[in-house]
Parts: structure tokens; sequence; C-alpha cells
């Protein structure tokens, strides 16, 4: 078994689940009022991140080291995501000119 | 080698293997993708000959086996191997396979790479369904073959290609997911009497009887139904051979459609042989009214291609006669009208290609009097045409002649019907003949066609000596049948009671 | 197997065979016309010559036991069936396969002139190989499948010859009609023979070669089928194949159209050979008819009803070869005659003498068209006796033969089949024939007077034929002539070993010699005579249809039937096939049920469309307005 470093007993586990809450609604906020294409890929890094908070915070209540190897993963996810994401991103600009995300309507029904 | 399931692979795998090098070679040797896949189509053709004649006509059951761990969680192996009518079905398969290619040459001219690894992928894939002997096998291949289909049509066909491409893949698919349900249940069911898992074709003969088997045996019998194509399921069959280009109306008429008909022998009549005794009748019927109905709307077209797509529905509706009506002498006559149908529409869709590359049309209208122009073409030509109609001494006959002579004693009506097509088949093919080369040359555009070239006659040559063969000695491939014809009118729980012809009897 | 092996059978089929493979594939590139010629008519001769060897072997054999056979190889077998590819030959074959190989040789001959400079000249001979080895097929075949193969194969090859100038629309029209009409006729033959094959399985027995269902026929008639004596059923549907092949009423519309091939080939395979197959095949097929009189009824009363139809359409006729048509028709009528008043050897025989003098009249009739030139309308013939003398002899002695004057061939044939009929009870029957007969004599009489007496009413130049046309002329004339009394005399006895010799009666005799004196006179009366005086407008071919102008047209236009027929049958049936393409097939099937299930689930999927307005932050909202109501939901649940 793993020895995990205690964390100090200061910060209450409520205090660092709403902490990544908070991070999590500031991208969902982010996310459904903002235009632009790049800050909706940050948004998403944020509400990942804010999951992320949540999920390290959990590891510490049953003291498992499950929920850091998701975070580990979902790093690599979010990564990946993010490298195709801006991807697309570069290549909408070069093809519209625009990274408005309300221009991009192509697949309207 | 020793002639066995190594072999077996070899045939099977060798054109997918091709098919992917062909795709990985670099844009600058593209020139070499279409003598790539003749070389390896006629390789794989080799271990299929020799499997064809190792081949043991005396032994029941499968030849060749093999059978192997494959998704050991569900319980699928892979289990190979061929009994008499599903070799018959695989030469022909590796037999039509480096004619389609080598009739692509000069017709296909973008994409050549991609092409040509798609018709050595749909090589495999058609091989593998008639070699499988796993249900989830058989599914598998019996998909994949679709896509490298739905590409060839697609990509390479004519102006509504994408319209037929769809429809084509859509409608098989429909029925398709009708048999993925039926063998889901079949699974289950089976786990749940005997404790195991299997996808083993074997294991299923006979498994379920009553209304559950009549249910099965339809969701079997419609996904195998749009792909003969029986009546009323049949419109896809025009648009995509009309649209599709050459190498694919030859392997959608010669191998395609035979799978719809395999389907019924192998699966959808063995697995449920209760309800097949009870709607075999109904079926059949609607084979023999396609006969007639297929000649008529044959009749009535203006596109040759068009015409011999629905001549189609014709023969394999006379073929579901003789499959179904599990009298000896008719089903070896549906099988070997399978492959009659083969050689001669794959012919007739060769020569049509070869006219459409010189004319860039098929309206028969367009045409008249190039007998005179192309007088060898002429002569394959009707050769091939008297083989479509069934003149005895040619191929078709041989099949149409036993599959009426054996369903007339089980079911005289349908026969009768079905003989209708004997008539009917002369009017439309005779009519198309004579439009399109009797007649004063009235169109100037055709006064210059040149002749068939080495490269076609290397295509039609082979067709024409196994249409000639098979009309004159029909016992060599009917002798390799005979014993699996047998094993599956015994598990169909055939064969059926004869008419009765007593006096004062109805 | 009852018969004696007899390996030399097989070389009677094969050289025509070689002959057609050599000169359809080596023909035009390597072999001069000559070459091409001899070729062809050397392999019929080879034919020939095995035949007379063959019938030596048979002679020698006891006449109870004149059966030689040769199987070559096992054919078609599935499960219980088998068919064998048997050659057999007994007196009925030998004769048939003498004829067929005797006559082709000839017009083989005749053929070398006729066709000299054509440029498909190779091709025909091959076309004409090809047709002779059908035919030695279907009369050497020691079954009925392998006979079907014979039958079709003479199908084809006079398809091939009817068309053989297909730039012609109408030529190759003409070969089609054949071939579809001959198509109806076969898929009755077919019908016949399934019902035979499955009465004899249902009795099980299981091979199908002759002497097998001969000895097996009262199978046939102890058995029915939908209610009807199966062996009536056989009879009358093969019979239904016969007049398909041998032009009877309904089928026969197809000969007259089929004069629009080579005239060799009109007198070969339209004439002497291959349209008697029909009769052929119910003598071969006569133990089934023998299990059912009824079906023999159905025979005698068509070979009437046509012989009459189609004598009475001769009369009228303009074009030579017409004439000829539908006098072949009408012969045929006459043997079915004989077949149908059970007298199949004597149907045989006329068969036989038919071959020789109906020939010979075609080829005269080519000679007089190669004389002139391509023109076939009798009215601009006239006085060919001074052109063309030996032609004119030839076909006098046709002509002769024909109507049916003593001694030569065409009285004794004709003459016994109608004391057949008479004696088998027929009497309205005999009647008709008779008046047939008479008619007969009108016609040929009236043919040889419009084309070689009076004077010369054409522009071409005529000619005589060279000696390459005429010398087989020649031989068919010998055997017009001597034909009718070598057979009488040795055919009968052959063909039926054992019946009794016939007896004729002087009054049978005196009858018909009468009806064919009043043809021939009435034709000299009517069409040979003079009105006043002068060249051209004292002559009167047309007095007939003066005279009854309505009727005359009538019977000019073969009574409408082929006009009937378009009518009745292939238009409407056209029409139907074209309304299954565009209303059931286009607009029911593949336009409301398949394309109206995609447009179904397309129209269902607009509307559900209008949700996806293509604002991905629009989806966002519903996604997290659906996961609240979701979390809700669970929290509902667990705090409720």
């Amino acid at each position: 078994m793993i020895h995990f470093l205690p964390l100090t007993d200061s910060v209450p586990l409520a205090h660092i689940v709403g902490l990544g809450v908070a991070v999590f609604a500031a991208g969902a906020f982010g996310f459904l009022v903002r235009r632009n294409l790049i800050v909706l890929l940050m948004c998403v890094e944020l509400m990942l991140n804010g999951a992320n908070i949540v999920l390290v915070a959990f590891s510490r209540a049953p003291a498992s080291p499950d929920p850091q190897v998701w975070v580990i993963f979902m790093f690599a996810v979010a990564a990946a995501e993010a490298g195709v994401g801006l991807a697309l991103a570069v290549l909408i600009w070069r093809r519209l000119g625009t990274l408005d995300i309300d221009a991009l309507k192509g697949l309207r029904g | 080698m020793m002639i066995g399931p190594d072999l077996l692979n070899l045939a099977i795998y060798l054109p997918l293997a091709a098919g992917v090098l062909i795709a990985l070679l670099p844009r600058a040797k593209e020139h070499l993708s279409g003598p790539l896949a003749l070389t390896s189509s006629l390789l794989a053709f080799i271990p299929a000959l020799a499997l064809y004649t190792g081949f043991d006509p005396a032994l029941p059951g499968m030849q060749f086996a093999q059978d192997l761990p494959w998704l050991s969680a569900l319980g699928a192996r892979y289990t190979i191997g061929l009994d008499g009518i599903s070799m018959l079905m695989f030469i022909l398969t590796a037999f039509l396979a480096p004619i389609a290619v080598l009739s692509s040459f000069t017709a296909v001219k973008e994409h050549r790479r991609f092409y040509y690894a798609s018709l050595l992928a749909l090589q495999t894939g058609m091989l593998g369904v008639f070699a499988a002997l796993d249900l989830l096998l058989f599914y598998v291949f019996w998909e994949a073959m679709l896509i490298p289909m739905y590409f060839i049509i697609g990509i390479w066909g004519g102006r509504r290609r994408i319209y037929a491409s769809v429809k084509f893949f859509i409608y098989t698919m429909a029925g398709s997911l009708l048999m993925l349900a039926a063998i889901l249940w079949l699974y289950f069911d089976h786990q749940s009497r005997t404790g195991v898992y299997t996808f083993a074709l074997t294991a299923y003969n006979n498994s379920a009887a009553g209304g559950t088997g009549m249910l099965l045996f339809l969701a079997f019998a419609l996904a195998f139904a749009v792909k003969v194509p029986l009546w009323p399921f049949h419109t896809w069959l025009p648009d995509a051979h009309v649209e599709a280009p050459t190498a694919g109306s030859i392997i959608l008429a010669g191998v395609l459609l035979k799978m719809g008909v395999y389907g019924f022998i192998r699966i959808a009549v063995p697995f449920f042989p209760e309800a097949a005794m009870t709607a075999g009748w109904p079926i059949a019927a609607l084979g023999a009214f396609g006969v007639i109905y297929g000649s008529l709307t044959a009749w009535a077209q203006d596109d040759i291609k068009k015409l011999v797509a629905y001549s189609s529905v014709a023969h394999l509706g006379i073929v579901m006669v003789g499959v179904l009506v599990l009298e000896p002498a008719a089903v070896s006559g549906a099988v070997l009208q399978m492959v009659n149908h083969g050689l001669s529409t794959g012919a007739l869709f060769l020569c049509v290609g070869m006219l459409y590359e010189r004319r860039h049309t098929r309206l028969m209208a367009d045409y008249g009097g190039i007998a005179k122009i192309m007088p060898a073409f002429a002569a394959v030509f009707m050769i091939v045409t008297l083989s479509s109609i069934g003149l005895p001494g040619l191929n078709g006959f041989i099949g149409e002649f036993l599959i009426l002579f054996g369903a007339f004693k089980v079911w005289p009506c349908l026969a009768l019907v079905s003989l209708g097509g004997v008539i009917l088949s002369a009017v439309y093919m005779l009519g198309m003949y004579q439009k399109v080369f009797f007649g004063p040359v009235s169109n100037t555009a055709n006064k210059e066609l040149p002749d068939l070239k080495v490269r076609e006659w290397l295509c039609v040559l082979p067709l024409l000596a196994l249409i000639v063969w098979i009309g004159v000695y029909p016992n060599f491939f009917l002798r390799r049948i005979d014993t699996a014809v047998n094993d599956y009118i015994r598990l169909a729980g055939g064969p059926r009671p004869v008419f009765s012809l007593a006096k004062g009897e109805k | 197997m009852e018969g004696n092996f007899y390996p030399l059978l097989k070389w009677m089929i094969l050289p025509p065979l070689a002959g057609f493979v050599l000169n359809g594939l080596l023909g035009k590139k390597f072999l001069s016309e000559r070459a091409g010629g001899i070729l062809g008519s050397l392999a019929v001769l080879l034919s020939f010559v095995f035949a007379l060897l063959s019938l030596s072997d048979l002679l020698n054999l006891p006449a109870a036991d004149r059966l030689l056979r040769d199987t070559l190889f096992t054919w078609i077998s599935a499960g219980p069936f088998t068919v064998d590819f048997a050659l057999r030959l007994d007196p009925l074959s030998a004769v048939m396969a003498l004829v067929v190989s005797g006559v082709s040789f000839l017009i083989h001959v005749y053929s070398i002139g006729y066709m000299h400079g054509d440029k498909g000249f190779h091709k025909y001979f091959s076309y004409l190989n090809f047709f002779v080895f059908f035919m030695l097929v279907l009369v050497l075949a020691d079954n009925p499948v392998l006979m079907f193969v014979g039958w079709e194969g003479v199908g084809l090859a006079s398809y091939l010859l009817i068309g053989f100038w297909y730039e012609d629309p109408e030529k190759a029209s003409a070969g089609k009609k054949a071939f579809i009409t001959n198509r109806i006729g076969d898929a009755g033959f077919l019908a016949g023979l399934m019902l035979l094959a499955a009465v004899m399985h249902a009795g099980g027995v299981y091979a199908l070669d002759f002497s097998t269902l001969s000895a097996n026929a009262q199978l046939a008639a102890g058995a029915s089928f939908a209610g009807v004596n199966a062996a009536f059923l056989i009879g009358v549907l093969l019979f239904v194949g016969a007049t398909g092949k041998s032009a009877q009423f309904p089928l026969y519309v197809w000969l007259p159209d089929a004069m629009a091939g080579p005239t060799p080939v009109s007198a070969l395979i339209h004439a002497a050979t291959m349209v008697t197959a029909g009769v052929y095949m119910l003598a071969r097929m006569f133990f089934l008819y023998e299990a059912a009189p009824a079906a023999l009824d159905v025979v005698l009363v068509t070979g009437c009803f046509t012989a009459f139809l189609a004598a009475v359409i001769a009369v009228a006729q303009r074009d030579i070869k017409k004439v000829l048509a539908y006098s072949t028709v009408s012969q045929l009528g006459f043997m079915f005659m004989a077949v149908g008043a059970g007298a199949w050897a004597a149907g045989v025989f006329h068969l036989t003498t038919h071959a020789f003098f109906k020939a010979l009249l075609f080829l005269a009739a080519g000679s007089v068209i190669h004389g002139l030139s391509g023109e076939q309308d009798l009215f601009k013939m006239g006085g060919l006796r001074k052109h063309m003398r030996t032609t004119f002899i030839l076909t006098a002695t046709g002509w002769l033969a024909l109507s049916g004057v003593p001694p030569l061939a065409g009285f004794y044939s004709k003459d016994l089949i109608l004391e057949k009929v008479f004696t088998s009870g027929a009497g309205f029957v005999w009647l008709t024939g008779l008046l047939t007969a008479a008619l007969t004599a009108y016609y040929i009489s009236r043919l040889l007077i419009l084309a070689f007496m009076d004077n010369y009413r054409g522009r071409e130049h005529a000619h005589e034929s060279p000696a390459v046309m005429t010398v087989p002329m020649g031989l068919l004339a010998a055997l017009s002539v001597v034909g009718g009394m070598a057979g009488a005399a040795w055919l009968l006895p052959f063909l039926q070993p054992g019946a009794p010799p016939e007896h004729h009666s002087a009054l049978m005799i005196a009858i018909s010699v009468a009806a064919a004196a009043a043809g021939i006179i009435a034709a000299f009366l009517i069409t040979g005579r003079r009105i006043g005086g002068g060249h051209h407008a004292a002559w009167c071919p047309r007095s007939l249809a003066a005279a009854w102008p309505r009727l005359h047209r009538l019977v000019y236009n073969k009574f409408y039937v082929d006009e009937i027929y378009e009518a009745l049958l292939l238009k409407p049936l056209a029409r139907f096939a074209d309304w299954t393409f565009r209303v059931p097939d286009s607009k029911v099937i593949d336009g409301a049920l398949v394309n109206g299930t995609a447009r179904l689930f397309m129209s269902l999927g607009r509307t559900l469309g209008a949700a996806q307005t293509g604002n991905a932050q629009f989806y966002a909202i519903v996604f997290m307005a659906g996961l609240c109501l979701l979390l809700a939901a669970v929290l509902a649940g667990y705090y409720l």
C-alpha cells in the first residue's frame, strides 16, 4: 500500500469539493456565454479540472489511489482533447476566418 | 503444402493481404495496382483450384475444416470448412474475381489503389462467407463484404451512384439486422438450455419449432431474400447494377446474389426445418412469380444493363424454387444454376461493359448493326445470350431443366409457372440482341468501334469455356455437390411428399 | 441393356461438328471460298457414309433385334435423375439419319453455287454444318432429353440462318419470330417431358431412354394429372412442341416468314428436315399415343385443319417461296394426319418423299431466284421454260411429285395417308384431305404456270444456274421419281417389320388421282386462261382475284392470322410488360414501398432535426438542463 502524505486537516473536505464545484461552475458558465472557440476550449479544461479537484479530494476520504489514477488518465484525455480541439480551431480559423461559435452552424438539422 | 485448411486460409486471405499492400503503394507506383491485383487474385485462384481438385465428393460433411478459438469470451470460434455446395460457390468466387479485376483495367482510372484494394477486400469477404462455419464469423464476413461493395458502387459508379449505393447498403443492412437479432436470440436461447455460449453452425440445426421457429426463420429468410433478391425485395438490384462499374456488376450478379440463396441452404432452412417446410411453398411461389415478373419487367427496359438486372430476378426466382422444393434433382439443379447464373450474367455484364467503354451509353436505341462492326464480339454476346436463355448444350439449360423436372414432382404449378420464363427469356433477350446487333448501322458513332482486344478476350474466354463445359458435361460439377445436397435435404427434413399422380386423385 | 453397342454412331454426328468449328473459327481467315464449301459438304458426306455403314450393319441384324446403341457418357445425373448422352439407331432413326444427311449433302453442294460471292460464305457453311449436327443429335438421341438438345439446337440454327442477312431488320425479326414461336412449342414439349418423367419416377422408373419409356408406357396411361389422363396430357403437350417445330396450327406463323433466309436453307431446314422433326418425334413417342388414342384425335384434326388452311393460303400467294412455304405447312399437316390416324410409318414415308420433292422445288425456286437476280414475285416471272430449261424440267418433276401424279413419289405416300385416314374411320377428315390434295395440285400447277409458261414479264436478264446447282437438283429429281416406288416396296416393311403388306383398293387410288388431276386441270383453266389476243394484256393470272376480290384479299393476307396474333397476344403482352415495369415496379414497389419507407424516415428526421439548431451552446444548455433534471431526480429519490 502506498503511503499518502496526510493532507492538513485544517482544510475540510467540503471546502475542497466546494473549490472543485466552483471551478466547474465557472467553466460551465463560461462555456454557455462566451463566443470565442478558444475560450470555450479553455472553459472545457476548467470543467475537467473542477472534476479533477473533486476526484482528488475524495481520494483522501477512503484513502484509495483509484481517483488519482483516474485524474492522471483524465490529464491524458484532456491533453489529447485539447490537441485535437486546438487543431480544429486553427483549421476553422484558416477556412472561415472566424472563431465565433455562432458562425459555426453547419450542422443545423 | 497439404491440401487442407492452410490452403483454404491462404485462398481467403491472400487477396486481403494484397489489397492492403496495394492501398499502401506510393502514389508514383499507382499504375502497378491493377497488375498487382490481377496477380494476387490469380494466385488466390490456385489454392482454390487445388482445394476443388482435392475435394472428395463421397465424404459427407465439411472438408478442409479448421476450428480455432477466436473470441473465447463470447464463445465464438474461428471455424471454417467447405462442403460440396460451398466448395462450388467458393471456386466460382475465386474464378470470377480475376475476371472482374481484369475487366477494370481500362474502365477505372481514378483512385486506382483504393479501387483494387476494395475489390480484393471484397473477394476475401465473399470467400469468407462461403467458408465460415461459425455464425458470428459468418455475420462478420457477410457485413464486411458490404463495405467495399458500397465504395465500389459509390465512388466508381455511374451518374446516380450515391443513390444506388446508399439504397443497396441500407436495404441489405436492414435485412441483416433482423438476422442479427435472430442470431442473438438463438445464441442466448442455446446458452439458457445448455449453459454453453456458442456460435457454431452445427449447434443450431433444427433449433426452434412452432411459432418461435417461424419468426426466427422469417427473420433469416428476409435477410437472405433481400440479397437473392426475391420479389418484392428486388428494387435495389437494378439501381445497384446500373450504377455499379462493370466489375461491381460482375461480382454483384456473380457472387453476392448467390449469398442469399446460400444463406437459405446453409442457415435458414436447416436451422428451422419445420418452419421451412411450412413457409417453403409461399417463398418458392414468390420465386416463381418473380420468374414471370422479372421477365416482363426486363422486357420493358431500354437500358441493357437494367434488362440484365431484371433478368437476374427471374433467374434467381427459379433457383429459389429449386432450393425450397427439397427434391434432390431440383436442389442440385439450383446449386448448379447459381453457378450458371454467375457465369452467364457475369459474362453479360462484362459484355455490356465492353460496349459501354466504347460508346458510353447503355441504351439499346443507340446501337444497331453492331454485328457487322464487331463480328467476334457479336458471336461472344450471342453465346452468352443463349446461355442466359437456357439453350440446351449450354450451362443454363442443365440447371433450369433439373429444377423444373425436380420441382414438377412436388409443386407442379410452380414448375409450370417457372416454365413460362423459358418463353419470356427468349423474348426479351433476343429482342435486346436484335436491337443492338442486327439491322443497319444507323448511328454513325457506331461505325468505327474496334472489335475485341486481347485483354477482353482473356476476360470472356474462360467464361465461355465454362459455359460450354457445364452444358456438355455438367456431371463434373454435379458429382461434387451430390453428397452435400443430400445432407441439406436431410437436415431440412425433406424430401417433400411427391405430388400424387394416381388415377382419379387431384 | 437392350440393343447392341455400336461405337460407330458417334462418328455420324462428329464430322458436321468439326466442320462447324473449323469453318466458324478458321474459315474466313485461312480457307478460300472453295475450300470452305468443300469442307462443309465433305463433313456431311462423311455423316452420310457413316449412316449408310450403320444401316448396312442394322440390316444384317434380324428384324426383331434391329437396334444399335452408343452411349458416350453420363450427361446429367443428380439424385435419382440420370440422363445419358446416348445415341440409338433403329429403323426409324436410320431412315431419318439417311434422309437428313443425304438431302443435306446435296443442299450443301448446291449452296456452293448459290452462295458464291456472299461475304458470309464461311459463316453460312459453318451454320449449315451446325444445323446438321443438331439434326442428327435430334434424330439419333436415345432419350427425349437429348432429343430436346437437338430440338432446340436446330431451332437455333434456323434462327441464325433465317437472320443470316441480319442487316435487314425484317429478316432479323423473322428469325426472332421463328425462335420465339418455337420456344412456345418447346415449353409445351418440356412440360410434357416433365409430366412424363414425374409419371415414370412415381412408378419407380428412373431411366428415360426410349426403350424403357416404351416398355413402361402403361404407367402414363394409368396415371392422371389435374383430373386428366396423364398419357393424353403428355401426348397433347408433346404435340404442342411438334406444332411449334413442324409449323402446325396455331404455331405455324413463323414458317412463311422464315423464307427470309437463303433459299437453300429454306429447302433444307424449312422444308426437308427440321420442320419434320415434330413428325419424327411423334413417331418416336408413338408408344405413348397408343396408350392415349384421344391425343391422336387431337393430332389428326389439327393436322387436317392445318393442311387445308395452308393449302388455301398457298393458292393466292405471289411470292414463289411463300407458296412453297405454305405448301410445306400443308404437307406437314398431311404427315400429322397420318400419325393421327395411327399410321406413323405412312407419316414417315411421306416425310421422306416430301423431303425429296420439296427440297427439289425449293432448290428450283432458288435457281429461278438466282437466275433472276433475286426476283421472287411470280407475277414478274413467266416464260422461264425457254430461258432456264434444266430448271424447268426439274421443277416440273417436283410439280408432278407434289401433285400426286403416279408413279411419282408424292402419289405413293399421299395416297397411303388418305387411305389410312379413310380406314381409320375419320370420314370428314378424309374428305378434307382429299380436297386439300386437289388444292395442292392446283397451287403448285399455278406456280409452274406463272413461273415457266407464257412469256417472260420481268426485266432482269434470266440465266440458267451452274452445274454445281443443277446436279444436286437432278439427283433430288431422280429420288422424287423413284422414291415412292422404292419406299412402298422397301421402306414401309423396314419401318414396321411385323405389319401386314398394304392392300390398296383401286377405288381409293382412282379417287386420289382424280383429285390431283382436277387440281391440275383447274389450274390450267383458271391461271393459264387467255383472254382475247395481244401479248401482255391477254394473259390473266388474276382471274380468281377479279372474281372474288374480298375473298382473295382475305386469303392473300393469310386470313390475317399474324395480325390477329399481333393485336390479341403480342401487343397486349408487351403493353402489360411495360405497365408492370412502370406501375407495380416503379411506382408501387420501388416508389411507394421502398422509397416510401425511406421518405418516412427522412421526414421523421426532418421534424426531429429542427431541434438541431447548429448552435453548440444551445446544445450545452439543453445538456446541462438535462443533467440538472437527472440530478434532481436522483436526489429526490434519495431524500424523499
